[in-house]
């Protein structure tokens, strides 16, 4: 028997709802790197994020600023080699579970930990009908037999509203339209009832309409599982829309970590700044778009100091020298630059 | 600034759905652009958004002539594009050249960067002469801010938003008039996209440019777009200036798809509308009778399904809708917040 369900059942949420309270799952300090035939990509350097029940936190990067290498990591689905984890943890419930068996760590998956993807065509497997995949978890996970696994599985194609459920339960994934799919996606990865459910970029492929009706349905499932949420994204709209807390990643670091509301009024490095000042808004036509030079660095080779130093607008020789830690400013967030006050004490 | 640089009159492609191998038979049409009318003017940029599978790509396919309309014509300066060969359509495809999404497989991994901007001229030496061609890739190059001396690299050696910039740099080698943009940045991150969005904007004033500029994203096509035309199911739906679009949408279809683009400003999630549309966008090949957008709009009739509503300007609206029950009606809350 797992410490983890034991704990579970043993140690029960202050609201009551038979959910453990406070950090479900905390990555600390992790560093991954890749290594290839060309040299040595350092991926993350030093990460620290956590996530708590019932709350969404947005991971914001652009491509190559390693927030999906984190969420593999955190599922133990990273490509090993050429990833290697070199530091840090990564707990569940306080327990560490890079160092736990592939056994147990499989026990968490799907139970404690799921995962929806960006790209649900390559997914699903194509070659059993969706409805098999959802119930496939029922009957190895739970013991169902074949009938009640099939009927758990047509109750979950229903929460998240396909119509004709039943009907659908057999039909294959490319018989779905991508919305759709997306949808048995997220019932498969709900089926066993996580605790955290980790989203990586799960509109990005879609269409804005039907972004809209995912990005609800997932919302409405969170509040009455009361799950905690990670949602991998580079979108800044959607994240304005669903996030409690954002955390900003550039070169495989953290570089400004705050409440939704605080990092869209004033945000606190200015990588984050330069990023809400490239999207076009729609109220402010035919203006040139203020953008950040440059391009994001090779992670083979890493400027010293600040990794966003020969892009940014602020650096000072104290950037190109020394890398600024993840610190405190001001109430329940925190920023990697060396002028950070200066950011957030700005009119 | 008022001439027609290119008139697309009733524009149909159809492709044809087969079954069978030997004996293939027609069993159905995609009717991926379905009577589409729209100008382009010079030196404007008009945009087409639209979702998946509403046909602005084949739109762009056709615009290219690299595909034959099924019906209708598109005019260039009055020249049915589609009737042209040999020499004529030689000398009109200088004129209309495209950029495309992604910059990954448009660019010829074993190609240099100055024979892939170079190219064009091997078509047309007419532009340029053979032993000013070095000089005219590199003159690109740095046109569209890139380094000059990296004419040797190869795709492989650039970013994505530094191959788009060889993408634009290719299609503007031959000094065209229009330049179909297929969703331009829609494969760059944002601080990259708004470098090349930026881009564009530069080099439409310096050269006099007219852009078809495709997108998904509707922010994007704002910003860029003095026009902006909405397809859906194969059909334009809304067409008018951008304010006329974004400000007073009377099409169901486009206040849907305004309300529902996420707001980069959180203290808007609680007063903001967003119309639900429900279920998906049905197939082309047997799109639904009358309206196409009925089977998802709210305020569908019986006439919706009899009468399919034309593009037109309709009573309290100033720029043409296709629908039987168009009126303005207030989806974004107050934008400057």
């Amino acid at each position: 028997m797992s410490d983890i369900l034991v704990s579970e059942q043993s140690a029960p949420g202050a609201d009551g709802s038979g959910r453990p309270s406070g950090r479900l799952l905390e990555v600390e300090d992790l560093r991954v790197e890749f290594r290839t035939r060309d040299g040595v990509a350092k991926v993350i350097n030093g990460v620290t994020y956590h996530v708590e029940a019932g709350e969404t936190l947005a991971v914001l990067g652009e491509s190559g600023s390693g927030k999906s290498v984190t969420a593999q990591t955190i599922m133990g689905i990273l490509d090993t080699p050429p990833g290697f984890v070199t530091n840090g943890q990564v707990r569940f419930h306080g327990k560490d579970m890079l160092k736990m068996s592939a056994e147990e760590r499989r026990r968490i998956r799907g139970e404690g930990i799921a995962m929806i993807f960006q790209d649900s065509l390559s997914a699903l497997n194509p070659v059993f009908t969706v409805g098999f995949q959802i119930a496939e978890q029922f009957r190895i996970r739970r013991g169902m037999s074949r009938a009640d696994a099939k009927k758990r599985a047509v109750e979950m194609l229903d929460q998240v509203k396909i119509p004709n459920a039943k009907g659908r339960y057999s039909n294959y994934p490319h018989q779905f339209s991508g919305g759709m799919r997306q949808r048995a996606m997220i019932a498969m990865s709900l089926a066993l009832d996580p605790e955290v459910l980790i989203a990586d970029e799960p509109t990005t492929a879609l269409d804005v309409t039907v972004q809209a009706q995912i990005m609800d349905l997932l919302g409405e499932l969170q509040r009455e599982r009361q799950m905690g949420m990670i949602l991998i994204t580079h979108d800044l709209g959607v994240v304005a829309d669903v996030a409690d807390r954002i955390a900003v990643m550039y070169a495989g670091r953290i570089v400004e970590e705050a409440d939704v509301f605080e990092l869209y009024r004033k945000p606190a490095h200015p990588y984050t700044l330069g990023l809400l000042n490239s999207i076009p808004r729609m109220d402010e036509r035919g203006q040139e778009l203020r953008t950040i030079k440059g391009l994001p660095p090779n992670l083979m080779n890493i400027p010293p100091g600040c990794p966003f130093n020969p892009r940014c607008p602020m650096a000072q020789p104290v950037c190109r020298e020394k890398v600024p830690p993840l610190l405190q400013v001001g109430a329940g967030r925190a920023s990697a630059c060396h002028f950070a006050e200066e950011l957030v004490n700005r009119d | 600034m008022t001439e027609n640089i290119i008139e697309v009159r009733d524009l149909v492609k159809h492709y044809p759905v087969t079954s069978g191998v030997v004996f293939k038979k027609t069993i159905g049409q995609v009717k991926a652009v379905d009577g589409v009318s729209f100008d382009l003017k010079a030196g404007e940029t008009l945009g087409v958004v639209g979702e998946s599978g509403c046909g602005k790509s084949t739109l762009a396919r056709v615009l290219m002539n690299l595909e034959k309309p099924t019906a209708g014509s598109v005019l260039y300066k009055g020249q049915d594009i589609s009737r042209l060969s040999g020499g004529a359509l030689r000398r009109l495809r200088r004129q209309i050249q495209l950029v495309m999404q992604d910059p990954y497989t448009s660019l010829n991994p074993r190609m240099t960067v100055g024979d892939l901007i170079g190219e064009p001229f091997e078509i047309h030496p007419e532009v340029a002469p053979k032993g000013s061609r070095r000089s005219k890739v590199k003159e690109l190059l740095d046109l569209v801010g890139l380094n000059p001396e990296h004419i040797n690299r190869y795709p492989h050696q650039f970013s994505g938003g530094q191959r788009q910039r060889i993408g634009i740099a290719r299609a503007l080698a031959l000094r065209p008039e229009v330049i179909v943009c297929d969703e331009p940045v829609s494969a760059l991150d944002v601080s990259i996209q708004a470098q090349v969005m930026n881009l564009l904007e530069k080099l439409q004033s310096e050269f006099g440019l007219s852009y078809v500029f495709i997108a998904h994203d509707l922010s994007v096509v704002r910003h860029l777009s003095d026009r902006v035309a909405v397809m859906y199911l194969g059909k334009m739906v809304e067409i008018g200036t951008e304010d006329e679009i974004y400000e007073r949408p009377t099409h169901p279809y486009t206040q849907a798809l305004l309300s529902a683009v996420p707001v980069p400003d959180p203290t808007l999630r609680e007063n903001k509308t967003i119309i639900r549309l429900t279920g998906d966008v049905p197939s082309p090949i047997s799109p639904p009778s009358g309206c196409r957008f009925r089977t998802r709009c709210w305020k569908a009739q019986d006439v919706c399904a009899q009468e399919v509503p034309l593009l037109e300007i309709r009573p309290g609206s100033d720029h043409p809708s296709a629908c039987h029950f168009a009126e303005k009606r207030e989806i974004v809350a107050s934008y400057e917040g």
